[in-house]
């Protein structure tokens, strides 16, 4: 599933397709693809962020402000936060292991490992939920055991921080493996051979040729922990003040018609969304910067 | 372990690749097992009980339908704006481009909400939509709008490389030949893109059919008309029938992974057909 959110290093195409006749369309054809192509983005990428931020200023700054400030705002944030916190460094470092056997070494079952690690893409989220109330539960395999013992998971913050922590688990790796299988392993061969031991090998050598695809993997991790719904909606028992998230609040303030307290919160989410396209993008334009002076200007040479 | 790998001079392997099972271990596969036991424990009649009542068919026929229909709206469009983006230079392109993967980047409860005011009956779309008996909040017709939001980006982001990576020999040694640029795009790039636009769609679909957070704000969830899959599973959950929630759960299960192993077979095939790495 890595297709759609690899680091992607572009840059502009269109001059050179735009500039010859055999791959230019006419002006009509152009216009009427990009009006066709615009008109959808518009109606359903543009407008939906739209209608967050004007459905959460309808009322004015002050009820915006007090949505934000509620206790239970606040509280939400808090764990929030705290889930994201857990889960991106436990993903980091599991995406990191995975790309490094992966990528540097050669073994059976390689393909098929991959393919578990993709395995919560393709699970929807309410069954990421459901597994761990299967396990946890009171019902569950561990739920008279943990009942003995006093200790919650499901319905409480561990619960939680585990269906955020399934969720986002492929991310890092997924934008790992293809990116350093891609670089080989010459160089921390020739490290090696100079008397690097591993962990040297991998700070000065590997880790300044994945630092973007890292980052990128980390920011769609954060994204996705920060926004999950789903699952953590299965596993939450939604105690206000306890075991809500933001996406969660955000469900509670609509489902009882607080809609502009609602879009308040929502607002709050839709920035940080913006905030990781900033930083994504950034990224990108790092990354491609860097492609650049590695491998000078062979990409346009060919190109044209 | 050594039996398994080809020897390397780089350390590590051990750890890393024993990590990575450990953890991939914990986290996904013991959890999802966990499924597939429960379901176990049931009889086949009462497991064909739960699976093949009416309103659960219903949520698969009004699940699957929506999800293949979103895929392929985002397959068509998703092509255009690629194309454009790729190969046209406008005003704006760079916005368009950067805001491409929104749907990845905003949680599904905020484009949920979104979309309801969007298009409930005195919504800015809906307003004018109602008067021409086009009803899309709390209708099924909502629940594709909301799927077509959130895999929008799967079929952008699996073209845009290949468009890119596209030589324009090809098309010109096409259109020396005398064809038409229609001709050209059917018979030359087309085939070229085939691969990477099913590939997309398979991804879109896959995260349709699983999707809940967008979905159930503009759904309305009435039984037998506007209720998904992914919330027949709540609804059991919240009525404490754990297993029937888990026997609905492991025929999701099952049909994920089928299309997962779809998806990888399309991927490889997407990489011999252009030449790229996945």
């Amino acid at each position: 599933m890595a297709g759609a959110v690899a680091l992607h290093v572009g840059g502009d195409h269109a001059a050179r397709f735009e500039g010859k006749a055999a791959t230019r369309e006419t002006p009509l054809v152009k216009w009427t693809i990009i009006g066709l192509a615009l008109t959808f983005f518009a109606i359903f990428l543009l407008l939906p962020l739209l209608a967050v931020f004007v459905e959460a200023f309808r009322k004015g700054w002050e009820t915006y402000l007090t949505a934000l400030t509620d206790p239970d705002a606040l509280s939400a944030v808090r764990l929030t936060l705290l889930a994201a916190l857990i889960s991106v460094p436990l993903n980091l470092v599991f995406g990191v292991a995975a790309a490094w056997a992966i990528a540097k070494f050669e073994f059976r079952g390689k393909h098929f490992l991959i393919t578990l690690i993709d395995l919560p893409f393709s699970v929807s989220p309410v069954i990421a939920g459901l597994v761990f109330v299967l396990i946890f539960g009171a019902q569950g395999w561990l739920g008279p055991w943990l009942f003995d013992n006093d200790i919650k998971i499901i319905f409480a913050v561990p619960g939680i921080v585990l269906a955020t922590v399934f969720v986002t688990f492929p991310f890092v790796a997924r934008e790992l493996i293809p990116l350093m299988q891609a670089q080989g392993k010459e160089e921390e061969e020739a490290a090696v051979v100079l008397g690097a031991n591993g962990w040297q090998t991998f700070w000065y050598v590997t880790l300044p040729n994945i630092k973007w695809g890292l980052l990128y993997g980390v920011i769609l991790t954060n994204a996705r922990a920060v926004g999950e719904f789903g699952a953590v909606s299965v596993v939450s028992g939604h105690i206000r003040g306890q075991t809500n998230t933001l996406p969660l609040h955000v469900e509670i303030l609509y489902n009882e018609y607080m809609f502009s307290a609602a879009f308040a919160v929502a607002s709050l989410l839709a920035m940080l969304a913006l905030v990781t396209l900033v930083i994504k993008n950034w990224i990108e334009y790092q990354a491609a910067r860097s492609y650049r002076t590695t491998y000078g200007t062979s990409q346009q040479e060919s190109a044209s | 372990m050594a039996t398994l790998k080809k020897s390397s001079v780089l350390p590590g392997f051990n750890l890393t690749l024993g990590y990575t099972i450990g953890y991939l271990s914990l986290i996904v596969l013991i959890p999802l097992t966990a499924v597939f036991l429960k379901t176990a424990s049931m009889s086949f009649d009462e497991f064909w009980q739960v699976v093949s009542a009416d309103r659960v068919v219903a949520s698969y026929k009004l699940s699957f339908g929506a999800s293949f229909l979103a895929a392929g709206i985002n397959a068509v469009f998703g092509l255009l704006l690629a194309w454009a983006l790729v190969r046209y230079s406008f005003p704006g392109k760079k916005l368009v481009d950067a805001l491409v993967d929104l749907p990845f980047a905003l949680p599904t409860a905020v484009a949920g909400i979104a979309l309801t005011a969007l298009y409930a009956r005195n919504g800015w779309l809906g307003q004018y939509l109602e008067p021409l008996g086009i009803k899309v909040a709390f209708t099924p017709l909502g629940v594709l709008v909301a799927l077509v939001f959130i895999g929008l980006p799967f079929v952008v982001r699996t073209v845009q490389p290949i468009l890119e990576d596209l030589d324009t020999e090809l098309e010109e040694a096409a259109a020396s030949l005398g064809a038409q640029r229609w001709q050209t795009f059917r018979h030359v790039t087309l085939p070229i893109l085939l691969p990477a636009l099913l590939t997309g769609f398979a991804l879109a679909f896959a995260r349709a059919v699983g999707e809940y957070g967008s979905v159930i704000f503009i759904a309305g969830n009435l039984p037998m008309v506007s209720e998904i899959t992914p919330l027949m599973i709540i609804t059991k959950l919240e009525q404490y029938d754990y297993v029937g929630a888990t026997a609905i759960a492991s025929v999701m299960l099952v049909f994920s992974f089928v299309l997962l192993l779809i998806i990888n077979g399309l991927q490889a095939w997407t990489a011999k057909r252009t030449g790229r790495d996945r």
